[in-house]
């Protein structure tokens, strides 16, 4: 399994981020290496189709994705939560439920 | 630099969301200010913004006045411009003014760095507070300090701040 964890520093809490992913990795045996990439900048963004941070892309795809019309820049994404909840991070049953996908497939 | 605790605030006449212009002097009468400098964007901001919402209405009738003041450049982040920003506060339900600094030298002015971010001011103009408004954006169960809400209650009381100053958290002021 790829696992790509993409974020733009300015955003802080991306370090959060990276550790929810690895703490769900590991609550589901997942001992796969996560690729972590800094963007820094705004061409950087548009060639990766960064969309916001932190983004996780498990085997390419991202694990929430995003509206086909989201532009690509260096910002912070905004994660929309079951519960109604706005999040700068994803929540753990996305994380979740994302591995637990690609895992079957 | 930021505005120093003790320091005045900076005078400012900007457009808001609601067709008029307001300026620090309207909201003289009033025994707090908080300046919260804020977006439509930004998943911080998103995050607390009815925290902000629920101090406005349970410290308005105690005389305390939120402005929310949006800096971010519109030409590269569309949705932080005045439209967008009419059509985030009607939605939301933002029950404060909310304007826009589109020079950004209010922002600039204040040291103002991230979204959201509050000045909190005395009936005086002395700056008294300046940071998050609490310590979980994630969860409003979880927050063990309301710094925020702590700093209005001791200066409504006349007693000191016991947390003048904590980092703001939030997506950096976008500039031009």
């Amino acid at each position: 399994m790829d696992i790509h964890f993409l974020y733009f520093e300015d955003c802080p809490s991306h370090d959060v981020a990276l550790a929810r992913l690895r703490e769900v990795m590991a609550e589901e045996g997942i001992a796969a290496e996560i690729r972590i990439t800094k963007v820094e900048t705004e061409e950087e963004a548009e060639n990766r189709g960064f969309v916001g941070s932190p983004t996780i892309l498990v085997n390419g795809k991202d694990i929430v994705p995003p509206p086909p019309d989201t532009p690509a820049m260096l910002t912070c994404r905004v994660y929309h939560w079951a519960d109604g909840r706005f999040s700068p991070l994803p929540s753990p049953d996305m994380i979740r439920n994302a591995l637990a996908q690609k895992t079957t497939e | 630099m930021a505005l120093a605790i003790g320091d005045n605030a900076i005078p400012f006449d900007l457009p808001g969301v609601d067709g008029k212009n307001h300026t620090f002097v309207d909201y003289s009468d009033k025994e707090a200010v908080a300046v919260v400098f804020t977006c439509n964007h930004c998943p911080y901001v998103l995050a607390w913004e009815d925290r902000l919402i629920a101090v406005q209405n349970d410290y308005a009738d105690k005389g305390v006045q939120l402005i929310g003041i949006g800096a971010n450049d519109a030409v590269k982040y569309p949705a932080d411009d005045m439209d967008s920003s009419k059509k985030h506060a009607a939605e939301k339900g933002i029950n404060f003014p909310y304007l826009r600094d589109e020079t950004q030298e209010i922002a600039t002015s204040y040291g103002a760095e991230r979204t959201p971010e509050i000045f909190l001011f005395d009936k005086t103009g002395k700056l008294r507070y300046h940071g998050a408004v609490d310590d979980n954006y994630e969860n409003p169960d979880a927050v063990s300090v309301t710094y925020f809400r702590d700093a209005l209650d001791a200066l409504l009381a006349n007693s000191d701040i016991s947390t003048t100053q904590t980092a703001p958290v939030g997506c950096t002021i976008k500039w031009k």
